[in-house]
């Protein structure tokens, strides 16, 4: 009871601390802007013809799921630096367990992250990308599967690097190719061949996809874009969350008290 | 762990350690090299030493953030390894570097610390808390004197205000012993010393244990016991006036017109001494009166020489830096 008091508390502290935090409120908002206008905007009126589908959808699921993942995943991996400078000092010496704290800081950093997703669909709506009510609605929960995915992708990476330089220089290493293997802003409906299980390693790549498989229901050039069956992605996500999760906190608490 | 027991009053020891050490991996020597001490309950016990002694290891490792490689530690009667959560639940720890979330105010800090240590359940209004828990944040706030700062954000206080913020937030819990690593850096001397009236109030109105680390003598010197620790090892223990005994050599400081014959009657009370000049007579324990007394050469010179505490921490300071 305690502990779920306390993640609780550490999640809504997460929550509290983006909205308090205007700075980061208008990057929020700003950073899908300039991903769907400017560059949706820019591929669609130059290659968006001989593409054969709309690119501003493309890009705003690619973006919805790329900015939902490494918000979520750069948010665990915070706890490294946390644990040095602020607050989190002072859970790491509360009484409960390294486990709550762990999930408490995924569920944090899914619904930070996930308060994000709201500007980016308004924006896709906004732009004229066809979705229907229902659709919309299938986000929701599509877009929380990329949150905690990310999460707990966050947490494996944290637990491999020890400290906060290190974090910050292999990080992008890590997501920057995802990027571009899980096909944010490029096709990867046919890639060669030594790319290929490079993809499909990537877990960034299922939760875009499961994102356009939502979005492109119902249109005509759903082949075209979509890669897996949404079920499909569904549970390799579910797969990766808990591998991800299982392995993360554990070397992490493992490695938490025994420096 | 009675208090009262037989009839009489005893404290007890609310902090047991024994044979602590500690290797950091891949580190060649033992940052904690053996070290052993007791706290007794209520007690106001300083560790001192120069940077790098291993104060920052003993006090992590005393509040379970750290693991030891030998040794054990007794908090409250509880392993520290064995019971990391029990410990956690009776301690309050003021860090060395802040530890507060600059853009709440200070009372959803402390609110967020009561909440992790499952005194309250979640509520995300200060309004929506239960009575006795806003009763508690404006006792505290009275005593270290936030009444108003409190509902501030935390980044519009200033270091010394921040410091009691954290005593605040460290106290919720009523915790047994209250641990404060190297609380004044970074203060200015009037914060320093308010700090310490504070420090003073809370221990005798919550009768809590408090367990400062700190390098500056003067901090230490207003301790019940000191215990000074260099290179991971435990120099010297005890009250301020023991550890100034152990540490600090008394001696006189000697002459006459006829030094042979002050020579020879030195020798024949059998009293250590030196000659530099004029003589320099270890006292070893008897007064300065009991020598004098016992001499007869007429004397020209008669010095006592009596060290401050702060030349016989300087020194060992002075060794640790060379």
């Amino acid at each position: 009871m305690t502990d779920l008091s306390a993640i609780l508390t550490i999640a809504s502290r997460d929550l509290l601390k983006l909205l308090r935090d205007r700075t980061r409120l208008v990057f929020t908002l700003v950073f899908p802007f300039i991903f769907i206008v400017l560059m949706g905007g820019t591929l669609q009126g130059n290659l968006g013809r001989a593409a054969g589908f709309n690119f501003i959808g493309f890009i705003f699921t690619g973006v919805l799921g790329m900015t939902l993942f490494q918000s979520a995943a750069q948010g665990l991996i915070s706890l490294i630096e946390d644990r040095e400078t602020d607050f989190s000092q002072e859970m790491f010496v509360s009484p409960i367990s390294r486990y709550s704290i762990v999930f408490g800081k995924i569920l944090g950093e899914t619904m930070v992250s996930f308060i994000q997703a709201i500007p980016t669909i308004a924006l896709a709506l906004a732009l004229g990308v066809p979705l229907s009510p229902l659709q919309v609605l299938l986000l929701v929960p599509a877009s929380l599967g990329a949150c905690l995915l990310g999460g707990a992708f966050g947490v494996t990476v944290m637990s491999l690097l020890q400290n906060q330089r290190a974090a910050q220089q292999i990080f992008p290493f890590l997501i920057f190719p995802q990027f571009f293997l899980a096909g944010i802003f490029n096709p990867i409906k046919v890639l060669p061949w030594y790319l290929l299980p490079l993809s499909l390693m990537s877990p960034l790549r299922y939760a875009v996809d499961l994102l356009r498989g939502v979005a492109y229901t119902g249109r005509p050039e759903y082949d075209k874009v979509v890669l897996f069956n949404p079920l499909t992605n569904l549970v390799v996500m579910a797969a990766m969350f808990g591998a991800f999760l299982l392995v993360g906190t554990m070397m992490f608490v493992r490695q938490e008290t025994n420096r | 762990m009675a208090r009262q027991a037989h009839g009489f009053s005893y404290v007890a020891n609310v902090i047991e350690v024994r044979d602590l050490v500690k290797r950091y991996r891949k580190a060649e020597k033992n940052a904690v090299d053996g070290v052993s001490f007791e706290v007794r309950s209520g007690e106001f016990f300083a560790l001192l030493g120069p940077n790098g002694a291993g104060k920052t290891t003993t006090i992590s490792i005393l509040t379970t953030t750290l693991t030891p490689t030998s040794g054990s530690v007794l908090i409250d009667g509880r392993d520290a390894v064995a019971d990391a959560a029990g410990v956690r639940r009776q301690v309050g720890i003021i860090f060395q570097k802040p530890s507060l979330d600059m853009n709440l105010s200070g009372e959803e800090n402390v609110r967020f610390h009561a909440m992790l240590y499952g005194l309250y359940p979640y509520r995300p209004f200060f309004r929506l808390m239960p009575r006795h828990y806003r009763e508690q944040v404006r006792e505290l706030a009275g005593v270290l004197g936030l009444e108003k700062e409190i509902f501030k954000p935390v980044k519009t206080l200033s270091g010394g205000m921040k410091r009691k913020l954290e005593i605040i937030r460290g106290l919720m819990h009523r915790p047994r012993v209250l641990f404060l690593d190297e609380p004044t850096a970074g203060l200015d001397a009037a914060s320093r010393r308010n700090l310490w009236n504070y420090l003073r109030e809370v221990r005798e109105k919550y009768e809590t244990t408090i367990f400062l680390t700190t390098h500056y003598l003067e901090e230490a010197e207003e301790a019940d016991r000191i215990c000074i620790l260099d290179q991971g090892k435990v120099v010297s223990l005890g009250t301020p006036a023991e550890i100034k005994a152990d540490l600090v050599e008394e001696y006189l400081i000697l002459d006459s017109e006829d030094r042979p014959a002050l020579r020879s009657e030195l020798q024949s009370l059998q009293l250590g001494f030196t000659e530099q000049g004029q003589f320099q007579v270890q006292l070893n324990g008897h007064s300065a009166q009991e020598v004098i007394r016992s001499l007869d050469t007429p004397l020209t010179v008669l010095k006592t020489h009596s060290p401050s505490l702060e030349d016989a921490y300087l020194k060992i300071v002075g060794t640790a830096m060379e």
